[in-house]
């Protein structure tokens, strides 16, 4: 372990890949919470939604009426959190339709490419 | 190496939390030490010390438990993940009004900040389940 002079541990890259739609599976309020956290800790945070993780950032959902809770209102506390390198990828919008004006924050959209490089430069990938 | 386990799902769902286990148990056997096991999601089920499997069934909570106190593991479940799928320690079932705790012993309840600390003091993360 690398430590400062502070005797804390060095800040790592940590990137997290949110796969999952919002509500088919817990995983996408699961991953929103472990950046979240990790923010908390004065980390280097990418964040990237990925497949049908890009339905998380939907606008206009209305999650109560499937008895659901709307995650999509926490994505505007990242910046709040210092999380800005939000990324989303290009490929995954497009195969669903979707434009980056769809979206209820802003984000980067990313080739696979941008995003195979973001990764190889993480110490830790959590993807979920 | 210093290996950090988090663990995503339940026992005798998927195969993950059984290659959980045989990882962590394969890792410490080479000598690897394992900073921490964090049970985060539906992986908190691994610490409920209610589940019984049929005796010819390998009882993986058992095994878990074992591995963990033999080896004096730190072993977290996530208090989050473990409340709102009915797995609470003593402390929890009084707070919450209900009739008995289940939390397995060799687990402590605690939040994801544990998972951030694991991260960052450990050389690798290896996660299972997602």
């Amino acid at each position: 372990m690398t430590s400062t002079e502070s005797g804390l541990p060095k800040p790592k890259t940590l990137t997290f890949i949110s796969r999952k739609a919002p509500h088919s599976q817990g995983f996408a309020k699961a991953c929103l919470d472990m950046v979240l956290s990790s923010a908390v800790f004065d980390q280097h945070i990418n964040f990237i939604f990925m497949d049908d993780g890009v339905y998380q950032l939907k606008t206009q959902q209305n999650p109560s009426l499937i008895n659901s809770k709307d995650i999509s209102a926490a994505f505007g506390a990242l910046t709040i959190y210092d999380v800005h390198n939000i990324f989303v990828d290009g490929d995954s919008l497009t195969q669903r339709y979707m434009k980056e004006t769809d979206l209820v924050i802003e984000t980067t959209v990313a080739s696979a490419s941008r995003i195979s490089e973001i990764i190889a430069e993480s110490d830790v990938v959590y993807a979920l | 190496m210093k290996l950090s386990i988090v663990v995503y799902s339940a026992p005798y769902s998927h195969q993950a939390s059984l290659s959980a286990y045989r990882f962590t148990r394969e890792a410490l056997a080479m000598g690897e030490q394992i900073s921490r096991v964090f049970f985060y999601y539906d992986g908190v089920h691994n610490t409920n010390a209610l589940s019984t499997p049929p005796q010819d069934e390998f009882d993986l909570v058992a095994a878990w438990r074992d591995l963990i106190n033999e080896n004096g593991l730190d072993a977290i479940s996530c208090v989050s993940s473990a409340l709102k799928r009915g797995i609470l320690d003593a402390q929890e079932a009084q707070r919450y009004e209900k009739d008995c705790a289940n939390l397995d012993p060799s687990s402590e309840l605690s939040g994801l900040g544990q998972l951030v600390d694991a991260t960052l003091t450990s050389d690798r993360v290896v996660s299972f389940g997602a």
